[in-house]
């Protein structure tokens, strides 16, 4: 059984996050993998799962989040290699400092070598990002500036937006995926969200067609034009 | 009114008027920016010595207020067209000089419009996540409403609200002089993190509190069944427009003319005859179908729309734009609990008709997606149709009575 956990929707799920793990179960369940998805409240432990969901959230729930996770055993199931999905305000929880309600400098978890100040504006708008040579195409609303230090790969490189700092989005480890372009980048997204599942279940997956083709083409047909 | 307040004036109705002659559209907007680049205080010279109410909330806004219209009877000066910026009330206000004024104000505008109209009664419906990449955030909407109320300096202001909104609690609860409103409020996925200290707030049956001790208020107006008890006084709500959430927004719209001693019983009469607001809720023709349409701009206003649909399998129609007035990003679609259309076959048009058809093709929602009008099938029944802002317009456009 493969577990997808979206945690903390109540804190982290302002621009529909919920459509990333919606979208990775239904394109696992469809190919006939043995999948949950489940959500973890204020109140839940961190349960055991193969990959984990976190979305964007406003100053005083990312703050609350920061801390429920790192009380909890969140941090070692991934450095034990879990992986996870982080958008948004998930993407700066997981580096090392991140701002809120104005400069004040909050501490984050630690897990990836990036901080975030604020941002001289706020970035919202279309964001369009060329990973490994393929578009992700996305829409994101932060006031983050991320720096990566140098052992650090982005995610990609901005094609149109913000991301960390006009010129590159998000991060990439091993088991680690963050981008700026929040909500449901993975159903908008359906060949980034196969690479995803691809390894979190360590296997090639079969060739899956559904309506967010259209949309992925039609979504970059815009956004490079 | 001055002389520059005058010319301002003079300056807007014309405007207005040429714009309407030469089918521009109602020309509120742009005649109100006119008028305000001649005189910036004219909202505070128009108001003054009228009874003024204001309407504002993420969700109710128009209805709300044309319900306040109606049930005050008479002549009362109103933005109906939902011009619900400066511009707007100005224009607003500039056509009529009755007594009695009834304003709807945009979320963002409700600190400006109190210091500048200064009304008997403000109504504080909800806040919830809406046009998220204009407002950005809906925490922050409620600390600047709050603040705007702190340092509101009319102590007879009256400010009617939504008991059962912490948002809107957290808001309004500095005031000295709040009625609190106890009615249905479905939407909670805003405030499920307390806007005091952002612990979990416990929701139990009909109440909520959190830890830190803000909770619920004692509220004066309640609605029992059909009943709606406004300080002890009670009437009987019987509307003709659908829904649990027309149910609070007159229970506040009634709440709210209570206050400026409007009678209930006459009240509650010219409410409950209501049909359809500026095309809300009507039924309309095109092509060889009867539709209904239905305004759905965010997922709490989805929600409450969709728990109104006919539980069958009736074919439904979706319309969704992300033009400006909608706001550009559509993520908020992975919000709206579309699997209640499970049982349903769903036609998504609208600009971004694909992004829906996304989103309902992960809910497991039978779907078609409409790129040609003459692909629809007949329909028997009446069409429910749910759209967002401006593709509700362009369905209200092409359809007709």
């Amino acid at each position: 059984m493969t577990t997808i956990c979206i945690l903390y929707p109540e804190l982290l799920g302002t621009y529909g996050d919920g459509g990333n793990g919606l979208a990775v179960y239904e394109r696992a369940r469809r190919r006939g993998l043995d999948v949950e998805l489940i959500s973890v409240g204020l109140n839940d432990a961190v349960p055991d799962a193969s990959l984990y969901l976190l979305g964007g959230g406003e100053d005083g729930p990312q703050r609350l989040a920061a801390d429920l996770l790192r009380t909890s055993s969140f941090g070692s199931r991934v450095r034990d290699g879990a992986h996870v999905v982080a958008v948004c305000a998930g993407l700066q929880i997981l580096g090392l400092t991140f701002c809120v309600e104005g400069d004040d400098e909050y501490e984050g978890l630690g897990l990836v070598d990036v901080v975030t100040s604020r941002g001289e504006r706020r970035s919202v708008g279309e964001l369009a990002t060329r990973v490994d040579g393929q578009l992700l195409v996305g829409f994101e609303n932060h006031g983050g500036r991320t720096t990566l230090s140098g052992g650090v790969d982005a995610l990609g490189t901005v094609v149109k937006g913000r991301g960390n700092d006009a010129k590159l989005d998000g991060y990439r480890t091993k088991n680690i995926w963050a981008t700026y372009a929040h909500g449901p980048v993975l159903a908008m997204n359906p060949w980034f969200c196969d690479e995803i599942l691809a390894s979190v279940v360590g296997a090639e997956l079969e060739p899956l067609t559904s309506a967010a083709d259209l949309l992925y083409q039609e979504r970059c047909r815009v956004l490079s034009s | 009114m001055n002389v520059r307040d005058r010319v301002a004036a003079a300056a807007i109705r014309t405007v207005n008027r040429v714009s309407r002659l030469t089918g521009r559209g109602s020309g509120t907007v742009i005649g109100g920016r006119v008028g305000m680049k001649i005189a910036p205080d004219l909202v505070t010279s128009l108001t003054r010595g009228r009874t003024v109410i204001l309407v504002s909330g993420t969700n109710g806004k128009t209805t709300t207020t044309s319900m306040i219209v109606a049930g005050w009877g008479g002549s009362v000066t109103t933005n109906e067209t939902g011009a619900n910026m400066p511009a707007g009330h100005v224009a607003a206000l500039v056509e009529s000089k009755n007594d009695h004024v009834a304003l709807e104000v945009d979320e963002a505008w409700l600190g400006d419009t109190l210091t500048s109209t200064r009304p008997h009664v403000v109504v504080l419906l909800n806040l919830s996540r809406d046009q998220l990449d204009r407002a950005n955030e809906v925490r922050h909407l409620a600390e600047r409403w709050r603040k705007a109320l702190e340092v509101h300096d009319d102590t007879n202001l009256v400010v009617v609200a939504n008991a059962n909104d912490p948002l809107v609690v957290y808001a309004a609860e500095v005031r000295a002089n709040t009625v609190w409103c106890d009615v249905p409020t479905t939407w909670i996925a805003d405030a499920l993190s307390c806007p005091k200290c952002t612990l979990a707030i416990s929701h139990v049956g009909n109440s909520w509190h959190c830890t830190c001790g803000f909770a619920k208020p004692v509220a004066l107006t309640a609605i029992l069944g059909d009943e709606l008890v406004i300080d002890g006084a009670t009437v009987t709500l019987e509307l003709s427009m659908p829904g649990e959430f027309n149910r609070s927004n007159a229970t506040m719209a009634l709440t709210a003319l209570h206050c400026v001693d409007v009678d209930l019983d006459e009240a509650v009469r010219r409410v409950n005859a209501i049909h359809s607001v500026v095309g809300r809720f009507s039924v309309r023709r095109w092509n060889s179908h009867t539709l209904r349409l239905l305004l759905a701009k965010n997922p709490s206003g989805f929600a409450a729309m969709l728990a109104t649909l006919p539980d069958d399998d009736s074919d439904v129609w979706v319309a969704i734009n992300a033009r400006v007035a909608d706001g550009h990003d559509p993520s908020w679609l992975y919000d709206v609990p579309f699997e209640m259309l499970r049982g349903h076959r769903v036609y998504c048009f609208g600009d971004r008709r694909l992004d829906l058809a996304t989103r309902l093709d992960y809910g497991n929602v039978d779907y078609v997606v409409v790129d040609e009008d003459s692909s629809i099938p007949a329909s028997k029944n009446t069409v429910s149709v749910l759209a967002n802002y401006t593709a509700f317009n362009d369905w209200l456009g092409r359809s007709v009575p």
